[in-house]
């Protein structure tokens, strides 16, 4: 009962500092219990914005396996835990709605996608990948010159791709001959 | 008039019975070095998950934020000036001329005085977090509330939607939300320097546009600012809203600007309304007693 | 720099904050021009005319860095007696053959080094292939010795011939070409050069849209002559900046999903020039050449072991058998053709939005449209995955989803938050990313899309004895027991291994050429120097030097500044104690200071080579540029440049001003794909060039990113800049009609797109060779997917090349502007048709 009536805004105003009811007395249930989401994180991560170049350093702090906000990292020599518009929009693109969760496959002259299971898809990616290998090869030229490749298959991308990505991508392409690979660096 | 708990220099939280608080926090937007990005915006919404404001081209040159409401608590202003006397557009033989384009009527837009240059001004603007803060005032909820940091801030699960702070406050910025009927606008992010932390928007400013920190401290380093401006030959650097006597008591937020407010969009003058409480419940007072006088006077002659 | 990298810029302001005085040069007032001092309205496509002028200013004032510039420069060599310059032939270079539109590239050569110089016939592979990429981490060949003449005097010494060829860049040149007011250009040479000494230094920033010319390379190179020229290369707070645009695209780079690229630089080998293993190997190395470079083999092999481990042997050349061949052009844009030739079968997109983000977006649709499959990996639906439904071709009837056979499968990827690994940010800089969270759903990282595909494809291969099927076997491709491979044992394998103890490298030069160590990318080697994660290292930068060292890693071996022995003077002191950065400590006998030296830790400054010596021995204790051939910062280059070895102002592909200097218009080697379906508009002196009466821009805003597809997804990015627009001035706004916030429309010979109109005062006019030139400037951000939505530029833009490095001119075209929005449906194709007919591009039979 002596709760209730101190958790009663009138009661704190007439018997505490704040006559007027405008600051002690008024805070809220709400106001009392809040706390930064950055501080109830159960972890962080040390990250890098997915943007420009500039290479900010980011923080990425996560609750419940969900990203709860992302920062700047004060740590970092090159942004000094600044962000940019884009940048600030980080936790925006990780936990947009809008994000695709599904392989989507838009079959020859079809005019809707349909879902398709992972597995299928990468299995019929894998294929397709050879099929268009074996119909295009290049053994060697009209003087016996060793080619080795392929012109029937091309990628473009990697500008916001990890190093190690990149790597195993051209290593792969590389050994299958396929030489049309290419990223924003030419663009 | 002299100050009191509604008008003239105060420590804010002390007044609103917060016994030894920590010091008043607040902003100082240094408009000099502001490079319009919006990183304030967008880091603002991000943190205290402020909706969409509509997605409007406005032509109010790279500004399609419009102004500070329910939906955007920072808001960047551009100001495009042109300087009397282009040399370069004379140059190609053209001149500038009168186009009857929107906006070229704006304060500012316009310089009589030579200027060096064409320039673009940007600004980021925020609830200034007043000493007297008009929207608190009155409040009739308590949902508008001073924090120990001497901030003013809306507490939503108070809030009614009354909309009665949205008259009060000279500078237009607190607003209630469509469809949630609300009053919102920033609140130096409450959470946040509770823990310590840099409001969302100060931390991600790039290039240091916006300053938090202990106010007094905030007044002397703007201080420092205008007079290095000033030997840089910035002669129109001048401080907005520092001043403990202005209209609402000093700015817990304010700015330097390189134009007069008008400019930017900012009241020259802004007075909070409670400056004349005492003197209207004066009035008011007065007015009653002579309505019960009169009531008396007129009980009297009933019986005489 | 302000718009596009925001946060970078937060050190421009320091500086400022600090005395700088901050110099924008743009065609456009943009947020960078709010916070300088001096603005510089120039025209688009006239740098070289403008930097040029800086050039003949600093040589005909004698304003140059003299002991830096003979020191450290090749100012003193001697250039060929069989050299002729553009001043002589009205805008070519001795050597040119207009069949091939290639230089032979003898007589440019250093004298007494002509039979070094590139034939035209190489020229002309070198330009297929884009081989100047290669010189990213080392300078192109060049023989050690040469004749110099320490005067400068000689008339044929380079410094001699660079005077001569900018004689005629002056005030009133850069007046008449870029627009710009003498006072205003000789403010900036003034500032420049006073700025430029022992006690100061100035930097030089450019965005990657410089890149974006038919003369791109060209214009770095001015730069850099001017850098070189006033001694700020090598420098704290001098250099040339190139600000990139995407978060990995050096990493992109230096680890290359290119064409021409294998990691480190080294050239994807050709059929011809690389038809062996040793032809190969001496191509990069050469034999006779100074510098790093000549361990090349070491680099190679290491590679090779990479890719196949123990498959890789001495007998077999270490699998260089396997490796595919180039026979020319294989370039993004020769590959777009390709697919609307019915050439090309399936198509990987990753992260990527061609559709919006490339030049000549139409080519870019109907290529994808003639594809057997695509796959798009990305977060977002985007607009090249849906093309086939709701492209600007399906509007115009070109493209009928019913008649479009592409199968398109979409793969939704993992975010940056979602994954492990490094990006290499713009200064070199590798950074570790920890996981945050999974990814959702399907969403799978391109690491797991690539490991699983391979190992699907090996798997399908496990009993083939087919010879093109022993590469995709013999590949090591192990990362891990777990679904997701493990970063960084793919992190390990770029750093390399010494084969032998099972260590990971701590530097390159531990690298061997006889298959004992192995490493996927050379020049990283050393982001796992004893055996730590050197890229994962977050020392905060307030408790380190300004130069932080220990943040990240930086190739090669953690050197922040390259050259930087060049912040010495040539007896090892440094220029000043201001400027001090790295310097020779002649009691440790080592070079000592902020940064890793960029030179052998103990070679002195008064080290001089013996006779005949090759390689690193070569290097003498003056040459800071270590991995140019001759140890020098070219002012002059006698080689690796197709369009010449001094820059030269050429007029855009498409201009409407005649090249006041020659009677060459533009850049005569400009890689060009003449098709009817890749048209450019007229140019001067061509009458109808009239038709496209302005120039136009396109760049990009601080609230978005590239093609849209991480920005106009995203609701707080989107209504900062929630539609497409046109900005111009109030001049042309007159001229035309165009009202504030009105519609027009933009047309070429490509497209007519349409943008609401912004009518302002930060685009003007400028006065060019008499007359008046309007610029008109466009974002490049939007498409059809998205929050919000609207025409893309790039759909304006045709594919023209810079022939060194083939990467297209979209940063100027010319254009015409209306009011109103354009035709929409099939009358679209008739409106642009018109354009054509007047313009002389097509007759009425539609050739």
């Amino acid at each position: 009962m002596r709760t209730w009536i101190e958790g009663w805004p009138v009661y704190r105003q007439l018997t505490g500092t704040d006559p007027l009811g405008r600051g002690a007395a008024a805070k809220s249930d709400g106001s009392r219990a809040l706390e930064s989401r950055t501080e109830t994180a159960d972890r962080v991560a040390k990250s890098v914005c997915p943007y420009c170049a500039v290479g900010c350093g980011q923080r990425i702090f996560v609750k419940d396996e969900k990203v709860v906000q992302i920062e700047g990292d004060p740590d970092s020599p090159i942004s000094r835990g600044r962000l940019c518009p884009k940048g600030s929009a980080s936790k925006s693109l990780v936990t947009s709605d809008r994000r695709q969760q599904h392989v989507l496959y838009r079959r020859p002259y079809g005019t809707e996608w349909e879902r398709l299971d992972l597995d299928t898809a990468m299995d019929m990616i894998a294929d397709r990948v050879l099929a268009a290998r074996d119909a295009t090869w290049e053994e060697s030229d009209a003087d016996g010159r060793p080619l080795n490749r392929t012109l029937g298959i091309s990628s473009l991308g990697g500008a916001t791709l990890d190093n190690e990505e990149n790597y195993i991508i051209k290593k792969l392409f590389t050994a299958l001959g396929a030489i049309q690979i290419e990223n924003q660096a030419r663009i | 008039m002299g100050s009191n708990s509604l008008y003239g220099p105060i420590d804010p939280a002390t007044d609103a019975g917060y016994v030894d608080p920590p010091p008043r926090m607040g902003f100082f937007t240094d408009t000099s070095v502001c490079i319009g990005c919006k990183a304030c915006e967008v880091a603002c919404k991000e943190w205290n998950l402020v909706p969409d404001d509509g997605f409007n081209l406005l032509g109010h040159s790279y500004d399609n934020t419009g102004g500070l409401s329910a939906n955007s608590w920072r808001h960047v202003a551009f100001v495009e000036q042109p300087f009397a006397g282009d040399a370069l557009a004379e140059a190609a033989g053209t001149g500038t001329q009168f186009l009857g384009m929107p906006l070229s009527d704006l304060p500012g837009k316009a310089t009589p005085g030579p200027r060096g240059d064409f320039r673009w001004l940007m600004m980021s603007n925020v609830c200034k977090h007043c000493t007297h803060a008009g929207c608190l005032d009155v409040c009739p909820t308590g949902a508008l509330f001073r924090t120990e940091f001497g901030t003013v801030v809306v507490q939503q699960d108070i809030c009614n939607g009354c909309g009665y702070c949205v008259s009060g406050c000279p500078y237009g910025v607190i607003d209630r939300r469509e469809g949630d009927g609300r009053a919102w606008k920033c609140t130096l992010c409450y959470d946040r320097i509770g823990d310590g932390l840099t409001p969302a928007c100060a931390k991600a400013c790039p290039t240091e546009s916006i300053q938090f920190g202990e106010l007094d401290e905030l007044r002397e380093r703007a201080a420092r600012r205008v007079e290095d401006l000033h030997e840089q030959g910035v002669a129109e650097a001048r401080l907005y809203g520092h001043e403990e006597d202005n209209g609402v008591g000093g700015d817990g937020a304010f700015f330097l600007l390189l134009d007069e407010p008008e400019v930017y969009g900012l009241p020259p003058d802004p007075v909070v309304a409670t400056r004349d409480l005492p003197r209207m419940w004066k009035r008011a007072g007065l007015a009653a007693l002579a309505m019960a006088a009169s009531a008396v006077v007129a009980f009297a002659g009933r019986r005489g | 720099m302000a718009e596009a990298h925001p946060v970078g810029f937060q050190w421009v302001i320091e500086a400022k904050k600090r005395g700088a005085k901050i110099i924008h040069i743009d065609p456009r007032f943009t947020r960078t021009s709010a916070l300088a001092h001096t603005f510089v309205p120039v025209r688009a496509g006239a740098d070289i005319a403008f930097l040029g002028g800086v050039i003949n200013y600093i040589l005909s004032n004698e304003k140059d860095f003299r002991e830096y510039v003979l020191a450290y420069t090749n100012a003193s060599m001697l250039v060929s007696e069989d050299f002729q310059d553009t001043e002589e032939l009205d805008g070519l270079f001795s050597g040119f053959d207009p069949e091939t539109r290639a230089y032979d590239q003898s007589s440019w050569q250093y004298a007494g080094q002509q039979d070094h110089g590139q034939e035209e016939g190489e020229s002309h592979v070198d330009r297929e292939t884009a081989s100047g990429l290669e010189q990213e981490s080392h300078g192109p060949p060049i023989p050690a010795d040469v004749p110099r003449d320490p005067t400068l005097q000689d008339p044929r010494c380079v410094y001699q011939v660079l005077k001569r060829h900018y004689a005629r860049y002056t005030p009133e040149v850069v007046e008449q070409l870029c627009g710009v007011p003498r006072e205003k250009f000789l403010e900036v040479c003034e500032a420049w050069t006073a700025n430029s000494n022992r006690e100061r230094t100035t930097a030089l920033v450019y965005s990657v849209g410089w890149t974006q010319h038919s003369v791109g390379v060209q214009y770095i190179r001015t730069g850099a002559i001017i850098q070189l020229l006033l001694g700020n290369m090598g420098r704290p707070g001098g250099g040339v900046m190139a600000l990139r645009g995407h978060a990995s695209i050096q990493g992109s780079t230096d680890i290359p999903t290119l064409f021409n690229l294998l990691p480190g630089y080294l050239p994807m080998p050709h059929f011809q020039q690389h038809e062996t293993f040793d032809q190969w190997i001496d191509a990069i190395r050469h034999p006779e050449q100074k510098g790093f470079w000549a361990d090349a083999k070491a680099y190679a092999v290491s590679l090779l072991k990479s890719y196949w481990g123990d498959a890789a042997t001495e007998e077999n050349d270490y699998g260089y058998g396997w490796l595919p061949r180039l026979t020319g052009d294989h370039g993004t844009y020769q590959q777009v053709l390709d697919m609307i030739d019915g050439k090309v079968k399936g198509y990987f997109l990753l992260g990527q939005n061609p559709a919006v983000g490339s030049a000549h977006g139409r080519a870019q649709r109907l290529g994808m449209a003639n594809l057997d499959w695509l796959v798009v990996r990305d977060l977002f639906m985007i607009e090249s995955a849906t093309f086939w439904k709701n492209g600007p071709e399906v509007a115009t009837g070109e493209i009928v989803p019913e008649q479009c056979k592409t199968e398109v499968f979409f793969m939704p990827a993992a975010s940056h938050a979602e994954k492990e690994g490094t990006f290499t940010q713009t200064q070199r800089m590798l950074q570790w990313r920890e996981k945050a969270v999974d990814p959702p759903g399907d969403a799978r990282s391109e690491l797991w899309f690539f490991y699983h595909l391979g190992r699907r494809i090996r798997e399908r291969l496990r009993d083939s004895d087919r010879a093109r099927d022993a590469a995709v076997k013999n590949l090591t491709w192990d990362y891990g027991s777990s679904d997701e491979p493990d970063a960084e044992l793919v992190l390990k394998e770029i750093n390399g291994y010494d084969l032998r103890t099972g260590d990971l490298l701590g530097s390159y030069t531990q690298m061997k050429p006889d298959g004992s160590t192995s490493g996927g990318c050379w020049i990283y080697t050393g982001v796992y120097a004893d055996g730590v994660n050197q890229a994962a290292r977050r020392k905060p930068g307030s408790e380190q030097s300004y130069v932080a060292p220990e943040w990240g890693w930086v190739w090669p071996a953690n050197r922040r500044t390259l050259y930087n022995r060049a912040s010495a003077d040539p007896d090892g002191k440094p220029w000043s104690e201001r400027k001090k950065y790295v310097w020779w400590d002649a009691g440790k006998g080592e070079w000592t200071g902020d940064d890793v030296p960029d030179f052998e830790k103990t070679k002195p400054p008064s080290y001089r080579p013996p006779e005949g010596s090759t390689g690193v021995a070569a290097i003498s204790g003056d040459d800071a540029f270590i991995m140019q051939g001759d140890g020098k910062g070219w002012l002059y280059a006698p080689s690796g440049l197709i369009d010449g070895p001094m820059p030269t102002h050429y007029e855009p592909a498409e201009s409407g001003v005649r090249n006041p200097l020659y009677g060459q218009q533009a850049n005569p080697t400009r890689k060009v794909y003449d098709r009817t379906d890749n048209l450019t508009n007229p140019s001067a002196p061509d009458s109808r060039a009239a038709v496209f009466p302005y120039v136009f821009s396109t760049s990009r805003l601080t609230e978005h990113h590239t093609a849209g597809g991480m920005s106009r997804q995203l609701p707080y990015l989107s209504e900062l800049q929630p539609e497409m627009f046109v900005e111009v001035s109030p001049q042309l706004a007159a001229e035309r009609g165009l009202t504030h916030l009105g519609w027009a429309h933009i047309v070429t010979a490509r497209a007519a797109i349409e943008a609401r109109v912004m009518i302002t005062d930060r685009l003007r006019p400028l006065r060019i060779e008499g007359r008046t030139v309007h610029q008109i400037w466009m974002p490049y951000h939007w498409g059809g997917e998205g929050v919000v939505t609207g025409d893309s530029a790039n759909d304006l833009i045709g594919i023209t090349l810079d022939p060194n490095v083939l990467i297209q001119e979209s940063k100027v075209g010319t254009c015409d502007i209306r009011a109103g929005r354009r035709p929409s449906g099939p009358g679209l194709l008739a409106y642009v048709r018109g354009y054509r007919l007047r313009a002389g591009l097509e007759d009425e039979s539609g050739k």
